[in-house]
């Protein structure tokens, strides 16, 4: 009825009386009360997560009413732990809990979308031509491409159909393809954990046209190269349920609460159970309010105060008095035994190479690998024996790559550490010391460049004459500067000593209390003797972010190995950075590149190709001689970093993408015609010049990458170093570059690469997937609206917890959205149609470099040679990249896409140098997903229809998640190291998960050779445990955990031990510091780049949910003294700027951040409340416009066991920490809202003008 | 034409706006059961509000319950009374005066914290703002009539706007000729006032419908919202499918049964 009638019901509203006329009853209409029980009915509840590259990875609860998704809410429902260990759950944080905001959102990318210039140029040209000549017709006039191509960024979207869109992209590949090579189609997608099925939709598809998926973990600079230097591993960490049980638990730049907010309960559980805890970090963080002892070091010398601390053990626990515990340790699991060849250099000696089994006559009867077997001395004998487990032993032979105390004839043994009981004499071995560097911003002692010390060697025989040798701990120890009693200088017997690296001498270039340092260290080494190996470091990617970064990650792992802690429950080294642990990665991997089609994909380190492509290179300011080692052993160490890197694509150790400047395509029939099988014909061609590789000219038009697809990602408002570079060169539009390259300023060019005159717009289309209207779709031609987390099917994985869970859809894709997996799928449809315009069945010729954990890791073992220059002949695989032929059948991508190809029955399946047979697997997915029943090249196959197929490709791959696939990869190891591991997987072997049953519950993987952890019901997931407890080597040149470093690089650049080495300088202050006065006060600050509380990455940062509760818009921390010094209020709205840049932002001056430095937290998105520059006259940028990347020439090391190329494996990393920026308040906020054109010009036009008056 | 115009502004639009507001307020009470609200934005900023809000409110229900009984008490009841027009006329200047000057007072207050508090500006909607100025300009209007009626202090314009009034709600028709020579300034306060009839449904004034007048009036401190069925009595559990026993099993009903 209605309610006002109800109402006005008067006389009969009261019903009855009670209590004497205290209560009444009535009979009122209750139907309000309707909307109170509706709050929480719903349609459904479904089970989804956000793939934000958040290691976080929750399961959500994902409600939805009336068909609209209204909110989520946390899982409770996670497999629960064992007794004693607290659960995993509760998982969440305001950031998930606002996710549902994006989907209606006025930001939501809603329609796909073509910039309106390119479009009408499209129309035009597709009204005559066919669609191949209609691109063709717009990307060869000059004009034409120009004119939607320096509109990038600039607004100018309208709606295109779906048969349009796919059409414009189809084209533009199939142009590319056939003009340029199917190598100049990239893709940038990251984190394949985070939802794997969409970053498998775009690999699958680019893989099978040739296209080059480029890498991201490298990039992101989270890839530690220290730890496949180390390790043999991209990185491998305990999950967060193991730091309950750690005794001892150092943060080292790394705010768990903040960033690791659903594990932060772990961290508080330990602390009640009576961890003691340390933060190290310079600001005063989330996490310092947990710690016993907060050590504010100074940012970037974190390596001088790990070296301090391992001093300090050393001294105390290897030294003074030997832990039992710590040397059996350190002698079956390190490197720390073999013995290194000693060389004289100039009036002392220098570590040279590890001393192999080829270095000696007769080479031990080693006839597989003796160049890769390293040597030791046995202690009970004294006689030098070649321990089993190198990686030697890992090619070529079974059964003896292990970490048995025994040597390679079988004996016993127990290597010796120290040559002191057995020495012939001391030598005096030189170590650089690179502390005493000037710069500016941080303190250096004046200790010589070179500093000697002495230690106990033993005299040798080898091929090559008299060869002194050392064992890696007596180098180690000598390193440290402890004294031992050798005599000789630059050793210290006192901590107040002021030597490299006693704990005053880090006091100086740290600013931590010497006393600090010596308790700590003592503390974690003291709990980790008496637990056996309870000490925990976890570190985030702060400390990975600076140019040194290896320095500062290998003096934390040298004090985890030195205390045995690595590999052991509650202990080691855990790096938590993006959501990297991809677990079913082996099931993945097949799907992701269209291994069943074709072997090998194409993939690049994107750091070097960003580095060569946004011609970030032009403008190099570090010399190659600012980091050289002054013990650097004679050889060609100058030119610049590109000039590293282009040797390091020659010699096969980098991939390279484009990689020779003539169309692959065209290759394989040269090859035939010259009658060679085409990696002869390629090894030739490049020796006589007839072929070239494009990394040496990467300015030249032929070399330019075409298309890039950019999805699951926001590369040019997150991840883009060098922002305004990429917006120069690579999109050719307004930019805000205020430095000079090379040419204009003279400085020194590169010798291998061809310097042109400046290149602006190399890419003819950037196509961006994103459900949201990011930064980076801004930027492109073409924004295609993808289905959001709440609207796909998908598989998510973290190292942070050891399920797999999945994404589901609780809605269909809104407006005209579709998932990733669709819209490649229509890509693929529509290339198919479009392709036989110009392209058909196809020989592709591909080059990789030298892969990591395949038999060609040990390529080039005692000396870098480059058939460049003549010193060795070019031969695939072994002294350049490998090169191999595949098959392209162009017309048929679509149903290559949507096909499981034979190569899985043919070549089966392998992953970290283990293989298997899948017949058995491909046979059950025939069965699972139906069989293809259209005629034509895949009848009869495996369908891969919809995402839900894919995930069950992926499943029933992986190890992790059929245990019948588990216990074939563990038998495949049992092969190589002659011990038994299937029984880490039988009582599994039964067990299938798919894709059903992770939507019911997220659940636990079976445990896998592909990691080192155990899960289990006795231990939580932690790294390292397989070969401490298994017995299985590490993926290195020692099989140990290798802590010198003997690559002719490594020594050169001074890193075969690990040293201090201040941060580099940039030099991007001077030039501009006083170019474009505004009147305010000015402060020179180091740019310090943190993750941030109210979004993951971008995501999240134009949320209006977290921007209310941040300051809604960017913002950059500074301390209260910078402020004062620069007069800059909370709240002013400043600038940061340096020759790379300028960014706007509001300051937050607090009493939390350290003088000095600056936090602007990664990833503001440039689309919101961001007011235009004073110094570029463009909108003010995002944290990126004022960085640049400098790569490591040590990082390009490749051909060398654990050094050797794997996708986001090894590689260049893209660090930015170095950088220092001009903080000044801005004399007046201009929101550039006025047309373009007209808006004022930046302050560098108003001065002159001003001047000329 | 000046009569015709007259008529339609006071004889027609006034049976026009009370329709409106009749209807257009019971279809929204009936339909739109969770935007009947006063919308208050105390929850926002306090500042203003306390001073604004209560003068405002104390000044506008004098004012309001002075036009309701002046104009719609019949002239006969006066008179019986003996209160003469002029006598009338000065207390509706005089209460009505202090009352518009408070209110006045503290509607300033809220149209200032309104329109320049960009907090409470940033979250009001067109009508809020509307609502409150025309308001405003009502309330002006009502105080720049007192001058006008000082000329005629023996009430008989008052008389007319009285009969007016009073002609409209019972149905006379051309009662508009009754007002079609008053001041100006009248026909306008008139015609706002009405307009402000027109409007109501449509904004936050809903609110004064449901002034909770009826706690005055309630009998007993706790109120039951009965489930039962209408049959159902008293003392009489509704105990459904329960039988006797299973029900002597349950806890005994917190509420205690009437004693009659």
């Amino acid at each position: 009825m209605s309610h006002l009638l109800d109402r006005l019901t008067f006389f009969k509203r009261v019903s009855d009386r009670y209590a004497d006329g205290y209560g009444i009853t009535t009979k009122e209409d209750r139907r309000w009360e309707d909307g109170y029980r509706k709050r929480w009915q719903h349609d459904k509840i479904v089970r989804s997560t956000h793939g934000a590259n958040c290691t976080g990875s929750c399961s959500w609860k994902i409600y939805v009413k009336g068909g609209i998704v209204t909110w989520e809410t946390q899982q409770t429902d996670y497999p629960r732990t064992r007794p004693e260990l607290p659960n995993h759950e509760p998982r969440g944080c305001s950031r998930g809990a606002s996710y549902s905001w994006y989907l209606y959102s006025g930001n939501r990318v809603k329609y796909p979308l073509v910039r309106s210039r390119l479009l009408k140029l499209w129309r035009e040209a597709r009204a005559k031509k066919k669609p191949v000549a209609a691109w063709a017709s717009i990307v060869e006039d000059a004009g034409k491409r120009a004119a939607y191509v320096e509109k990038r960024g600039l607004g100018g979207f309208v709606r295109a159909s779906w048969d349009e869109v796919t059409e414009i992209v189809a084209a533009a590949n199939a142009y590319t393809i056939k003009r340029h090579g199917p190598d100049r189609v990239i893709g940038f997608s990251p984190i394949p954990a985070m939802s794997m099925v969409s970053y498998a939709a775009g690999s699958r598809y680019l893989s099978l046209i040739g296209g080059v998926c480029m890498s991201f973990y490298d990039w992101y600079c989270d890839l530690p190269p220290s730890s496949p230097q180390t390790w043999g591993e991209q990185t491998d960490v305990p999950e967060s349920a193991d730091w309950y049980n750690a005794g001892f638990l150092i943060l080292w730049g790394s705010n768990v609460p903040q960033t690791r907010t659903p594990d932060a309960h772990f961290y508080t559980e330990a602390r009640y159970r009576g961890a003691k805890s340390v933060v190290i970090c310079p600001d005063y963080s989330e996490a310092s309010k947990f710690a016993d002892l907060w050590i504010s070091v100074k940012q970037g010398t974190d390596a001088a105060l790990a070296m301090a601390m391992g001093h300090v053990i050393l001294r105390e626990f290897h030294i003074d008095r030997q832990a039992k515990y710590f040397a059996d340790y350190a002698r079956q699991y390190t490197d720390m035994p073999f013995l290194v060849r000693l060389v004289k250099s100039g009036e002392h000696f220098v570590a040279d190479r590890l001393a192999r089994a080829s270095d000696f006559a007769g080479e031990f009867g080693e006839a597989n690998n003796p160049e890769w077997k390293t040597v030791a001395f046995d202690e009970a004998t004294n006689e030098i024996v070649v321990p089993q487990g190198s990686v030697g032993f890992r090619w070529g032979e079974k059964g003896k790559w292990n970490l048995e105390e025994k040597e390679s004839k079988g004996r016993e043994t127990k290597l010796r550490l120290s040559l002191t009981g057995i020495k012939d004499e001391f030598a005096e071995v030189a170590f650089p010391y690179f502390g005493n560097r000037e710069h500016d911003h941080f303190a250096g002692t004046d200790h010589p460049s070179v500093l000697p010390r002495r230690i106990p060697v033993k005299r040798l025989r080898m091929k090559d004459g008299e060869t002194l040798v050392a064992t890696v701990f007596d180098l180690l120890a000598a390193n440290y500067g402890v004294d031992r009693g050798f005599g000789g200088d630059n050793v210290a017997k006192s901590y107040n000593d002021n030597v490299p690296y006693t704990p005053a001498w880090a006091e100086k270039i740290t600013g931590v209390p010497r006393d600090q340092i010596i308790t700590v260290a003592r503390e974690f080494a003291l709990n980790a003797e008496k637990t056996h190996g309870r000490s925990m470091v976890i570190i985030g990617a702060a400390m990975n972010h600076w140019y040194h970064c290896d320095m500062n990650y290998r003096g934390v792992i040298n004090m985890l190995v030195m205390c045995g802690c690595v590999g052991q429950s509650g202990g080691g080294w855990s790096h938590y950075v993006g959501q990297e642990k991809l677990r079913p990665q082996s099931g993945w991997l097949p799907l992701a590149f269209a291994l069943d089609w074709g072997r090998p994909p194409r993939q690049q380190n994107s750091t070097s190709f960003f580095y060569a492509h946004t011609d970030q290179w032009r403008y190099e300011t570090l010399g190659i001689d600012e980091i050289l080692s002054p013990t650097a052993p004679a050889g060609s160490w100058d030119g610049t970093f590109i000039d590293f890197n282009v040797r390091a694509e020659r010699m096969g150790w980098l991939p390279s993408a484009p990689q020779l400047r003539q169309n692959p395509l065209t290759i394989a029939k040269k090859a035939e015609a010259a009658g060679l099988e085409a990696k002869d014909y390629v090894a030739k061609a490049l020796k006589s010049g007839e072929l070239q590789m494009s990394c040496e000219d990467p300015d030249h038009p032929d070399n330019w990458p075409r298309n890039m697809f950019v999805w699951r990602s926001n590369i040019l408002g997150s991840s883009g170093k060098g922002h305004e570079y990429f917006l120069k060169h690579l999109l050719g539009t307004t930019h805000g570059v205020q430095g000079k390259d090379l040419g204009e300023t003279g400085r020194k060019k590169p010798k291998e690469v061809t310097w042109r005159p400046e290149v602006k717009g190399k890419l003819d289309l950037l196509v961006t997937l994103d459900f949201r209207m990011s930064t980076t779709c801004v930027y492109s031609d073409i924004v295609l609206p993808t289905a959001t987390w709440y609207e796909k099917n998908d598989l998510n994985t973290s190292d942070m917890h050891p399920f797999i869970h999945p994404l589901t859809a609780a809605v269909d894709p809104v407006w005209e959205c579709k998932s990733d997996w669709e819209i490649y799928k229509a890509i693929a449809k529509k290339f198919s149609e479009v392709a036989p315009e110009v392209l058909g069945v196809e020989k592709d010729v591909v080059l990789t470099p030298i892969q990591h954990d395949t038999a060609n890791e040990i390529a080039q073992a005692i000396d870098v040679k480059e058939w460049k220059k003549g010193e060795v002949e070019p031969v695939p695989g072994k002294t350049m990249p490998a090169v191999a032929v595949v098959e392209r059948d162009y017309p048929n991508i679509y149903k290559r896409y949507t096909a499981l190809g034979p190569l899985m029955s043919k070549l089966g399946n392998a992953v970290k140098g283990m293989s298997w047979n899948t017949e058995h697997e491909v046979e059950l997915l025939k069965r699972l997903n139906g069989e293809v029943t259209e005629e034509g090249a895949t009848k009869g196959m495996a369908r891969i229809d919809t995402d839900i197929d894919a995930t069950e490709v992926i499943l029933t791959f992986a190890p992790e998640t059929n245990g019948e696939v588990a216990v074939k990869s563990w038998e495949a190891l049992s092969k190589t190291t002659g011990r038994d591991h299937t029984h880490l997987a039988i009582p599994k072997e039964d067990e299938k998960i798919r894709f059903r049953d992770v939507v019911a519950q997220p659940r636990k993987i079976i445990s896998a050779p592909t990691w080192s952890g155990l899960e289990s019901e006795k231990v939580c997931y932690n790294a390292g445990y397989t070969n401490v407890h298994e017995l299985i080597p590490w993926r290195t040149l020692t099989g140990r955990q290798q802590l010198y470093q003997d690559h002719l690089w490594m020594r050169a650049f001074g890193e075969g031990f690990c040293v201090y080495r201040p941060p580099v300088d940039l030099k991007a202050v001077k030039p501009v510091i006083d170019s474009k006065p505004n009147g305010e006060k000015q402060v020179v600050l180091n740019f310090i780049t943190p993750h941030q509380k109210w979004g993951i990455h971008s995501t999240y940062t134009d949320n209006l949910l977290m921007l209310t509760l941040s300051r809604g818009g960017p913002i950059v921390w500074i301390s209260e003294a910078d402020a004062k010094k620069a007069g800059i209020a909370d709240n002013d709205w400043i600038e940061a700027y340096n020759s790379n840049g300028a960014l706007t932002a509001r300051a937050v001056v607090s009493q939390r951040v350290k003088e000095g430095m600056c936090l602007m937290y990664h990833a503001q998105e440039k689309i919101v409340n961001v007011p235009g520059s004073e110094i570029t006259g463009q909108r003010g940028g995002i944290h990126n416009s004022v960085t640049r990347v400098v790569v490591k020439p040590t990082h390009m090391i490749g051909g060398y066991a654990q050094q050797s190329y794997g996708f986001n494996y090894y590689g260049t990393i893209g660090t930015n920490r170095d950088e220092f920026v001009i903080v000044r308040k801005m004399s007046k906020v201009d929101w550039l809202d006025t047309p373009n054109g007209d808006q004022p010009e930046s302050l560098a036009v108003v001065s002159k003008m001003e001047a000329a008056e | 034409m000046r009569e015709t115009l007259n008529h339609i502004v006071f004889g027609w639009y006034p049976y026009l706006c009370l329709t409106v507001f009749l209807i257009g307020s019971w279809v929204r009470f009936d339909r739109e059961q969770y935007t009947w609200r006063s919308g208050s934005s105390q929850l926002l900023r306090r500042r203003q509000l306390m001073w604004g809000s209560n003068l405002f409110h104390v000044g506008i229900l004098v004012i309001f319950f002075g036009h309701f009984v002046g104009l719609l008490t019949p002239i006969w009841v006066f008179d019986t009374l003996g209160i003469s027009h002029t006598f009338k006329q000065w207390m509706a200047i005089v209460i009505g005066g202090v009352a518009g000057i408070a209110c006045f007072v503290g509607i300033t207050l809220l149209v200032h914290r309104r329109l320049f508090d960009s907090r409470i500006r940033k979250t009001s909607s067109f009508g809020d703002i509307a609502v409150l100025l025309l308001l405003y300009a009502q309330l002006v209007l009502g105080l720049a009539t007192i001058p006008v009626s000082l000329n005629h202090l023996d009430g008989h314009e008052m008389v007319k706007f009285m009969n007016w009034a009073q002609g409209i709600l019972t149905l006379r028709p051309g009662v508009s000729a009754l007002v079609a020579d008053v001041h100006p300034i009248f026909k306008l306060h008139l015609f706002l006032g009405m307009t402000i009839f027109l409007v109501f449904p449509f904004t936050r004034l809903v609110h004064i419908w449901s002034a909770p007048i009826w706690y005055l009036g309630r009998r007993g401190y706790q109120v039951v919202r009965t489930k039962r069925p209408q049959a159902a009595r008293a003392g009489d559990f509704a105990p459904g499918t329960l039988s006797k026993a299973e029900l002597a099993h349950r806890p005994a009903p917190s509420r205690v049964a009437p004693a009659e």
